[in-house]
């Protein structure tokens, strides 16, 4: 039924009580266990991250550098890259909300390799805990992107530690892709063909693919930094005949894909945001879902736009130019598509729309800025400035983490079998808005301007535009500490959600919240298509 | 050629602010006019293939254009012209160094003079750095084991900012200079009053130290390849290929001469890997480039179109 | 429930399915299904893992073509011919224990096993006497190498590149020590199916793990099918 449904009770068995102690949680075999255990996880490896992010904002309040030494400085900025992307944002959905919602939108009782879906956790948890320990043991200054002869000869920081956890970490990635795409392929539920698939699971397919193609590069790479640093074997070290730029290529192979990793999923929650808040299939369901599988192909053939300058040959550059203003291309047609659904739908302003409204409009402001950077002329100007990093965050933080966020108060009633506080959220949404957008507008101009990335202190007359972006950061702090507070709070006090408090089609709402141990009573058959809300009189919630 | 890259800017940032503001605009207007207050009722519209064809080909419109002016600025950006004057320059943890032809050394300065162009040929002593000028609207990635080169032409005097822009240690954001822009007669003065011996004269005490004149040379006894007129000619090696001789191919042949042998001739030179450091090295390169008709060991001549050399003979024809 | 999806009722939990079933799938052929297509995503995998080395090494070559192709043909043809004829032949021992296994012969499964993982370990041993044979001449890279480019025929010695030889043998020993590790972990899994055989785990309806471990030990064989030409084969110098 897609009218939202009013229950008084929770379920009397559902999966969060079908079995008590730790031994049930860390031995589990259950998707939704699973995927909680990794919210936990990377919610810690998020706020580790937003920690160094906060020193760096504060060390960056005066030109001389306020905080900490160079040295410190380096090592920050490193940890806070290293955190995020390969803790945070390339786990974040898949492993959280892929994990928890796609059997479910599937119709299936599980993802096709339960077991191997723990290890993939533990992979995690190990990955982590060995950077972790690079961190404490005196940290690492490399830069997440690891550019020899620095990391492999010069630097005089764990490398070797942080680029083992790294490699460990990596399988999690690949093993959880290599789950989805056989779940997807062979678990679906009776009539659910690919064109009936809520463009979720197609967003999660697509990087499920990535994960799997790319991630071995990147382990291969860390290896071969791994032993050039403790052999001295030479591949990347010029005084042997080696390559530099060769480590450039290899890296950037994987972790140009990688950020796709990280945004198609926050572009499937998106899809799913926008229709169940407009009560309307998303425009073009096919463009978008191809547009998916469009951005993962042609995000492995424009890795070499992040070497404009490090000294490839101009036809070369050329090509990569070319090729990446082709990849913005599907980012684009998503953007409208989902632009035009709201178009003659009924609009609600619940939390999770809130947080996509934020996306769309954000998401815009990183994709176009991105065409800055694909146009060569304009790259050798803006590349290793602050305007890269203002680009990626707008990316990163204005979309992905807006896109999580949405995700997470949409699918919370489903998690938890209870509602979030409206009100709260809803400020939380917008304090988030306004301080993300604070903090890294300035970044922009500061890189137009020519502040270069990674440095710890800078040019005195830069100094406003650096404090603006520390006072936005302490507003995106509270932002993000917000939902913290009030999540948990409703765990126990939160309004019982009922199965489908949304009058969403998908089939996860057709299931109580909680869902049982094996999520669906009897196992539903699919008749028609995903986003249909014609049948329906008006909708009940505003 | 800073102003087209600001052209270009002005263009994605307009291209920007249109997209947005449309995105943001229809978003905002199709919520508050759709809100389920007013609509309760939504009207099932699933896709519309021409607007789906408009907003494709639009975007891919815009961006081939943007591409294609981007290209052109490039392309400049790498084809420094043939008359420019160069200067050498080092960088390494955490300084730039800088040598004039003329024999000027600075660090973390350079001193150039208006409305000419200028070639600065970079290396690393060490780890990547990036040679950096945001008024210039130029950098360009120094590697270690290799020369790059990135050109401008300055045309309002005064001082400009110098970064690396490439994460290289400790220190890297100490690793900062400024460019200095002259009048010409000004930097006339400049250069010349600071003579320590031009870099073609230094580069020839290498030459000489190192024992490159006991294979290099113009008569009977030679075992390699005579270096005069190399400079900017086509080269033939042992496996039939030419190669045009830039100051990268003279630098690898010095670190690794197996790598390319000359049509006739053996595989019989030594390296000289870690013997010579980067700015040595600048100086060889540089003496070598500058040998013109003639004998290695004689009159070093900085111009490179004059042919006055007292006592020269012609060239032997590499083979 | 809701208006697009129509029930049905379940058969009632356990009835007369095949012990092996897992409860999340619905019938063994999906069962079946899932597992190899996990397979063969995994192997996909690992030629993105190898692939990247094999880019590295083919970069270094078309650059550094004179040492590697001394560093080449410093490697014992012999000994690398003979591992390839061993594993192709495991290969074929491999092939023939999951046909055993589909005819549910318990023996001859556990035969072929044993013949398969046998083969395996002289290819193990052979590689160590290379490895052992790398480590008397000094081509490990690291504190001690030095390579000499020496012409069987009359012992003439060739100048090549230190550095570009230690290249050369970086790879040789990052690429033939990530697959005899790949070969260490199939040794491993080919004991577990020996086990399981002996306990009597597969029959003609349930022998997915030989099949899809059977896939794996034919992608380890085929990495070697391309090590060897490219390490060993191409233009040597004798």
């Amino acid at each position: 039924m897609a009218t939202p449904t009013v229950t008084n009770e929770l379920p009397r068995e559902h999966y969060l009580n079908s079995e008590f102690g730790i031994k049930s949680w860390l031995l589990t075999k259950d998707h939704k266990r699973i995927g909680i255990l990794y919210l936990l996880s990377i919610t810690f490896f998020f706020f580790i991250g937003g920690f160094f992010a906060t020193l760096i904002r504060i060390h960056l309040l005066t030109p001389e550098g306020a905080l900490v030494t160079a040295d410190n400085y380096n090592k920050l900025f490193t940890m806070h890259g290293i955190m995020m992307v390969f803790f945070f944002l390339v786990p974040s959905v898949p492993a959280v909300l892929g994990n928890f919602v796609l059997p479910l939108m599937l119709g299936a009782k599980d993802v096709a390799f339960p077991k191997l879906n723990l290890m993939s956790w533990y992979i995690l948890i190990i990955g982590g805990a060995i950077t972790l320990w690079a961190l404490v043991s005196g940290g690492v200054d490399t830069g997440w992107t690891f550019y020899t002869p620095f990391s492999t000869t010069f630097s005089n920081t764990h490398v070797i530690t942080a680029a083992m956890g790294i490699f460990i970490a990596g399988f999690s990635s690949i093993l959880t892709g290599l789950n989805f795409i056989v779940t997807i392929h062979r678990m679906r539920a009776p009539g659910l063909t690919w064109f009936r698939l809520p463009l979720f699971v197609w967003a999660i397919y697509a990087t499920s693919l990535i994960q799997v193609l790319a991630t071995p590069v990147i382990a291969i790479t860390m290896v071969l930094v791994g032993l050039e640093r403790g052999f001295h074997i030479g591949i990347f070290d010029p005084r042997y005949g080696g390559d530099p730029v060769l480590f450039q290529h290899m890296f950037w192979f994987y972790s140009h894909p990688a950020v796709y990793i990280m945004i198609l999923p926050g572009m499937g929650i998106i899809s799913e945001l926008i229709s169940t808040f407009s009560r309307k299939p998303v425009f073009g369901y096919k463009f978008v879902a191809f547009s998916s599988l469009a951005i993962a192909v042609f995000g492995f053939i424009v890795w070499a736009h992040h070497l404009f300058v490090a000294g490839i040959s101009v036809y070369s550059a050329m090509i990569f130019s070319f090729l990446s203003f082709l990849v913005a291309i599907p980012s684009a047609i998503k953007t409208f598509n989902w632009a035009a659904t709201m178009y003659k739908g009924s609009i609600s302003y619940r939390t999770p729309m809130l947080y996509a409204f934020g996306f769309l409009g954000l998401f815009a402001i990183g994709g176009l800025t991105g065409l800055f950077l694909a146009t060569l002329g304009l790259d050798v100007h803006l590349h290793d400035t602050y305007f890269i990093i203002a680009h990626f965050h707008y990316i990163m933080v204005g979309g992905m983490v807006m896109a999580y966020l949405g995700g997470i108060h949409y699918w919370w009633p489903k998690i938890t079998g209870r509602m979030y506080p409206e009100g709260w959220a809803k400020l939380s949404a917008m304090i988030v808005f306004v301080g993300f957008n604070l903090t890294f507008f300035p970044q922009f101009i500061l890189g137009y301007l020519g502040m270069p990335r990674r440095y710890a202190a800078y040019p005195p007359e830069w100094q406003v535009l650096h404090v603006l972006s520390t006072a936005g950061a302490s507003i995106l702090a509270i932002g993000y500490l917000l939902p913290m507070i009030y999540l948990l709070y409703s765990l126990r006090f939160g309004e019982v959600a009922g199965d489908n408090p949304w009058g969403a089609t998908s089939l996860e709402w057709q299931t109580t919240s909680p869902p049982p141990l094996h999520n669906f009573e009897v196992t539903p058959i699919v008749t028609e298509e995903v986003y249909d809300y014609s049948k329906e009189r008006e909708a009940a919630f505003v | 050629m800073s102003r087209h890259v600001d052209y270009l800017y002005f263009f994605l940032t307009a291209n920007l602010i249109f997209f947005t503001g449309l995105v943001a605009v229809l978003v905002v207007f199709f919520a508050i006019r759709y809100r389920r207050a007013k609509n309760p009722k939504s009207e099932p519209i699933h896709g519309s293939m021409i607007l789906e064809i408009t907003w494709t080909i639009i975007p891919l419109g815009i961006s081939l254009i943007m591409f294609f002016f981007g290209a052109i600025v490039y392309f400049h950006f790498n084809r420094p012209p043939a008359n420019a004057m160069e200067i050498y320059g080092t960088g390494k943890q955490w300084m730039w160094k800088f040598q004039h032809i003329e024999g000027a050394r600075e660090i973390n300065q350079l001193h150039v003079p208006v409305d000419r162009d200028v070639r600065v040929v970079l290396t690393s002593q060490d780890v990547i750095h990036d040679f950096a000028v945001p008024a210039f609207r130029l950098k360009g990635d120094v590697v270690p084991g290799r020369y790059v080169s990135v050109w401008f032409r300055a045309t309002k005097t005064g001082n400009y900012r110098l970064f690396c822009d490439q994460y290289c240690g400790t220190l890297h954001s100490g690793m900062v200079g400024e460019v200095i822009v002259m009048d010409p007669a000004e930097y006339q003065d400049w250069v010349s009053s600071r003579g320590e011996g031009s870099l073609g004269q230094q580069g020839e005490k290498i030459f000489q130290q190192l024992g490159c004149n006991t294979c290099h040379r113009n008569d009977s006894l030679a075992r390699g390849p005579n270096l005069a007129g190399l400079s900017g000619n086509p080269v033939k090696l042992k496996d039939g290929s030419l190669i045009i001789a830039d100051e990268g191919y003279i630098r690898e042949s010095i670190v690794n001469p197996a790598a390319k042998i000359v049509a006739g001739f053996d595989n019989i030179m030594p390296t000289f890997q870690g013997q010579i450091n980067e700015d040595d090295m600048i100086a060889l390169v540089y003496y070598i480039k500058s040998l013109h008709n003639q004998q290695p060991g004689g009159p070093v001549k900085t111009s490179p179109n004059s042919t006055e050399v007292p006592g020269a003979n012609p060239p032997v024809k590499l083979q | 429930m809701s208006d697009r999806t129509v029930v049905i009722h379940e058969a009632p939990e356990h009835a007369a399915h095949h012990p092996m079933l897992q409860h999340h799938f619905d019938n063994m052929e999906q069962q079946k299904d899932a597992a190899s297509l996990g397979m063969w995503v995994f192997l996909i995998t690992e030629i993105m893992f190898f692939g990247g080395m094999f880019a590295a090494y083919l970069v270094y070559r078309y650059w550094f073509y004179d040492a590697f192709v001394w560093g080449s043909s410093s490697l014992d043809i012999k000994l690398g011919a003979t591992n390839t004829v061993v594993l192709i032949c495991s290969s074929l021992t491999m092939a023939l224990a999951v046909h055993a296994a589909q005819l549910g012969m318990r023996k001859m499964l556990m035969f072929f096993l044993v013949l398969t993982l046998g083969l395996g370990f002289v290819f193990l041993g052979i590689k160590a006497i290379e490895y052992h044979d790398k480590y008397v001449e000094h081509h490990i890279p690291g504190h001690g190498f030095n390579f000499e480019a020496v012409t069987s025929a009359d012992g003439s010695r060739h100048e090549v590149d230190q550095g570009h030889a230690q290249i050369f043998f970086s790879l040789y020993f990052a690429m033939t020590g990530m697959h005899a590790i790949h070969m260490i972990v199939g040794a491993g899994l080919l004991s577990t199916l020996l086990y399981m055989a002996w306990k009597g785990k597969f029959s003609a309806t349930y022998y997915t793990p030989v099949e899809n471990i059977g896939l794996y030990w034919h992608f380890v064989d085929i990495v070697w099918i391309f090590l060897f030409p490219l390490l060993y084969l191409i233009n040597r110098v004798h």
